[in-house]
C-alpha cells in the first residue's frame, strides 16, 4: 500500500465526486436544449449550470485527478515516498478552498461567464481568485513531481527514469508552460477589471493569452491516459510494452507540440494574421505524431499479449486479448473514441475547414469525445486498477466495473455522434434553447433528444462509478494484499537511455524557441500597440 | 511477430514513414486549399474603437445593412447585447458579398447555416468575410459566442435573392422589408 494513500485517495475521491455532480448538470443542460420541457429552465439557471459544469470538469475534476494519480505514480514507480508531503496536503487544501470559492460564486449567480471567461464580460473576482488557487495548487504538484525525479536520479545515477514517472514529469513541465497564458490573462486583465481597478480590457490580447492555455490544457488532462496506455494497459493485458523508447519520444513530443498550437482556437478571429494561423495549423498537424506513435505502440503491445495468450493469425490475436479486464476493456473503448474524436479534431485544425464547424456542436462533440470519452474512461479504469492498492481491499465486482465502462462508452457515443451531425448543419453552441417551430431547424429536435438520452446514460455511468469505488470501502469488499503496483515491462527493457530521453532540459529549451516563434509576435503585437479597449461588462449585481 | 530489438526498430521505422506521410498529406492539403483555392480564415487586423463605433464613421446607423458600393455588395452589421442591427439582411445569389461586422460591447460571433461563413466578432476589431451565397431562400445567422444571459435570443436572418430581384435603391441600399 503506498505510504501516501490518504493523500492520493483524497485527491481522487474529490475528483470523482465533482465529476458525478457536474455530470448531473450536463444531463440537465441537454434536457433544457431539447424540445422536452425541463424543470428550473431559464437562461440564468442554464448558463450558471454551463459555467459550473465547465469549471468543475475542466479545472477541478481533471486537476485533482492528475495530481492524485501523479502522487501515486511517483510513489509506486519510483519506489520512494512523495517528497514534501506536507506541502502536498497544503496544496490540496488551497485547491479545495479555491474550487469551493469559485463554484459557490457561480451558483450565487455572480460569475455566469462560462469557464472560458470571455472578457470584457467579468464576474465576481472571487470566481477567478478561486481558480487561481486551484492552479497554484497544481504548480506545487508540478514542482514536487520534478523534485521526485531529480531525487530518484541522484539515488540511481545513469539509470533510466521509470517510464510512468517520465510521463508524469513531462506533464508537469507542460502544465507549467501551459498555465502561463491563463494566469497572465486572469492576473493582469480579468481580475483587475473584476475588482474595478480597470475599466477596459484588451479583448484581442485576452483571447490570445487564453488560446495559449486552451489547447495544452487538454493534453494535461490526457496525459494520465497516455501514461496508463504505456505502463498499465500492456501489463493488464498480459503482454509487454512494445517499446519503452517510443513512450519516451511520445511524451517528449507531447510536451513540445502541445503548447505552441493554441492559435488554432482563434482561426475565426480577426486579431491574428493568417501567417501565424497557418504556422500554428502546421504545428498542430505535428501533434498527431505522438498520438499515432502511441496508437501503434499500444496496438503492438496488445498484439504481444494476444499472441502470448495463444492468439494466432493476422487478427486472431484480437480475440485472445482478455477484454474482461476493466483496464483492457477501457483501453479498447478509449481507442475507439480517439478514432472518432481525433478524426473530428483533424477537421478542426484544418485552417480552412474550421470555418464550417467553428462554434458549432461539432466542437462540443469533439472535446467531449477526447476528454469525456478517451481520457475520462481511462481515469475510471486507472481508479479500478489502483483502488485495491490504495485500500488494501479487493473489488467486490468486476462485472459492475465492466458495466460501468460500457455505459459510459455507449453513452458518450450516443451523446456526441448526433452533435457532430447537427454541428455540420450549423447548430450553434452555448444557447439555452432553440426555436424548434422554425422549419429550418425543426428536424434537430429529435436528435437533441437522442443526445439527452446519451446524457442520461452518462449520468448513470457517473453514479455507478461512485458506487463501484465506494463499494471498496464497504463490507462487501474483502481484504487483499495486492502486492506492489506492477508497471508493464518493455519487450526489450531499457537499460541505458540517452540523456535527452531521460530528462527535460533539452525539450524545455526546444519549447522555449517554439513558443518565441509561435507566440512572440501574436502576444507582442498587443504590447507594442494595444487594441482599443472594450468596456468591462459586470455579470454580477452592484457589488 | 518478431520481437528482437532490430525488428522492433524496423517496424517502428516503417510506421514512422506512414506517420510522416499522413502528416505531410494533411499539411499539403491545407496548403493547397490556402494558396490555390484561397481558403483562408477571416483574419482582419483592422481596429476600431468599440466605445465610439456608433457615433461616427462606417458603423453609424445609416450605413448598416446591405449596400451596393461601386458594384460591390457590402453588408454591415453591428452585433450588440443582445441583437443584430439590422436583424435581417438581403444578399444576391451567386455574387461576391463582403460582410463587415463589429461589436460596441462584448465578444460575439456569427455563422450562417448551410455556408462556411464564420467569424468571431471581437470588440476593438472589424471582422470581415468575403463569400458567395449559392442557395436561395432564408438562412439563419445566429450569434455563436456566449455574450451574456440574453445570448440565446441573438438570431438574424440572411435572405438570399435571385440576382434579377435584387434591386438597390438610389443610395445603393437593399433591405429585407423592401423585398417583401
Amino acid at each position: 500500500m503506498p505510504r501516501s494513500n490518504k493523500l492520493i485517495l483524497a485527491h481522487l475521491w474529490l475528483a470523482f465526486l465533482v465529476l458525478a455532480s457536474a455530470a448531473t448538470l450536463g444531463a440537465w443542460q441537454m434536457w433544457v436544449r431539447s424540445p422536452l420541457h425541463a424543470p428550473f429552465s431559464n437562461p440564468q439557471t442554464y448558463f450558471i449550470s454551463v459555467t459550473a459544469h465547465g469549471t468543475a470538469m475542466a479545472y477541478v475534476m481533471s486537476t485533482f485527478f492528475v495530481m492524485g494519480f501523479g502522487y501515486y505514480v511517483a510513489e509506486t514507480a519510483l519506489g520512494r515516498v512523495v517528497p514534501g508531503r506536507m506541502l502536498a496536503w497544503i496544496a490540496f487544501v488551497v485547491g479545495v478552498v479555491g474550487a469551493a470559492m469559485a463554484i459557490a460564486t457561480v451558483f450565487a449567480g455572480r460569475a455566469t461567464v462560462l469557464y472560458t471567461f470571455y472578457p470584457p464580460l467579468t464576474g465576481d473576482a472571487t470566481y477567478y481568485i478561486g481558480l487561481v488557487m486551484v492552479v497554484a495548487a497544481s504548480w506545487v504538484w508540478c514542482v514536487l513531481m520534478i523534485v521526485a525525479m531529480i531525487q530518484w536520479k541522484r539515488a540511481n545515477p545513469g539509470q533510466p527514469v521509470p517510464l510512468a514517472h517520465f510521463g508524469t514529469v513531462a506533464n508537469a513541465c507542460m502544465w507549467l508552460w501551459t498555465t502561463v497564458g491563463v494566469a497572465a490573462e486572469l492576473l493582469f486583465q480579468v481580475i483587475p477589471a473584476a475588482l474595478g481597478w480597470t475599466d477596459t480590457v484588451d479583448a484581442g490580447l485576452a483571447r490570445t493569452l487564453f488560446s495559449w492555455t486552451l489547447h495544452a490544457i487538454v493534453y494535461f488532462w490526457l496525459f494520465p491516459a497516455y501514461i496508463a496506455f504505456y505502463t498499465l494497459s500492456p501489463q493488464a493485458a498480459g503482454g509487454r510494452l512494445y517499446s519503452d523508447t517510443m513512450g519516451r519520444i511520445s511524451f517528449a513530443l507531447l510536451l513540445i507540440y502541445s503548447v505552441p498550437v493554441g492559435i488554432h482556437h482563434l482561426f475565426m478571429d480577426p486579431e491574428q494574421s493568417v501567417g501565424f494561423k497557418y504556422l500554428q495549423s502546421f504545428l498542430t498537424a505535428l501533434v498527431t505524431i505522438p498520438t499515432l506513435l502511441t496508437v501503434f505502440t499500444i496496438s503492438a503491445s496488445f498484439e504481444i499479449a494476444g499472441r502470448l495468450r495463444g492468439g494466432t493469425g493476422r487478427l486472431g490475436w484480437l480475440r485472445a486479448i482478455p477484454w474482461d479486464r476493466p483496464l483492457v476493456l477501457a483501453t479498447g473503448f478509449s481507442f475507439v473514441m480517439l478514432w472518432f474524436g481525433g478524426g473530428g479534431g483533424l477537421i478542426n485544425m484544418s485552417y480552412g475547414m474550421n470555418a464550417l464547424i467553428h462554434n458549432t456542436s461539432w466542437v462540443t462533440a469533439h472535446f467531449h469525445l477526447i476528454f469525456g470519452g478517451t481520457t475520462v474512461i481511462m481515469y475510471f479504469a486507472i481508479a479500478y486498477e489502483i483502488w485495491p492498492h490504495l485500500t488494501g481491499r479487493a473489488a467486490p465486482s468486476l462485472a459492475w466495473q465492466r458495466r460501468q465502462l460500457w455505459l459510459w462508452f455507449v453513452g458518450m457515443l450516443v451523446t456526441t455522434l448526433p452533435w457532430h451531425w447537427l454541428g455540420l448543419d450549423g447548430q450553434w453552441r452555448r444557447v439555452a434553447h432553440f426555436d424548434y417551430s422554425d422549419p429550418l431547424l425543426a428536424w434537430w429536435g429529435p436528435w437533441v433528444v437522442v443526445s439527452f438520452l446519451g446524457g442520461l446514460m452518462l449520468l448513470a455511468g457517473a453514479y455507478l462509478l461512485v458506487w463501484n469505488l465506494a463499494s471498496f470501502h464497504g463490507p462487501a469488499a474483502s481484504a487483499t494484499a495486492p502486492g506492489p503496483q506492477r508497471y508493464a515491462l518493455a519487450l526489450n527493457p531499457a537499460t541505458h537511455v540517452p540523456a535527452v530521453l531521460n530528462g527535460f532540459r533539452t525539450w524545455n529549451l526546444v519549447l522555449l524557441v517554439l513558443m518565441l516563434i509561435a507566440y512572440g509576435w501574436p502576444v507582442g503585437q498587443f504590447l507594442v500597440a494595444p487594441s482599443p479597449g472594450a468596456v468591462a461588462h459586470r455579470m454580477f449585481g452592484t457589488g | 511477430m518478431a520481437a528482437d530489438e532490430a525488428s522492433v526498430r524496423r517496424s517502428e521505422a516503417r510506421w514512422g514513414m506512414v506517420v510522416a506521410g499522413s502528416v505531410a498529406l494533411i499539411v499539403a492539403a491545407t496548403l493547397f486549399a490556402a494558396l490555390a483555392l484561397h481558403r483562408n480564415p477571416p483574419s482582419n487586423l483592422e481596429r476600431i474603437d468599440p466605445k465610439t463605433l456608433h457615433l461616427t464613421g462606417e458603423f453609424t446607423e445609416p450605413n448598416l445593412g446591405t449596400r451596393v458600393e461601386d458594384g460591390q455588395v457590402v453588408v454591415r452589421v453591428v452585433m450588440t447585447q443582445f441583437a443584430f442591427v439590422p436583424r435581417c439582411v438581403v444578399v444576391p445569389e451567386g455574387q461576391p458579398v463582403t460582410l463587415r461586422l463589429s461589436s460596441p460591447d462584448v465578444i460575439h460571433g456569427i455563422l450562417v447555416t448551410g455556408t462556411n461563413v464564420n467569424t468571431m466578432v471581437v470588440p476593438g476589431y472589424v471582422s470581415q468575410v468575403h463569400t458567395v451565397f449559392r442557395t436561395l431562400g432564408n438562412l439563419l445567422m445566429p450569434c455563436h459566442e456566449f455574450c451574456g444571459l440574453g445570448h440565446s435570443q441573438m438570431l438574424a436572418r440572411v435572405q438570399v435573392m435571385p440576382t434579377e430581384q435584387f434591386h438597390p435603391d438610389a443610395q445603393g441600399r437593399v433591405d429585407c422589408a423592401a423585398q417583401q
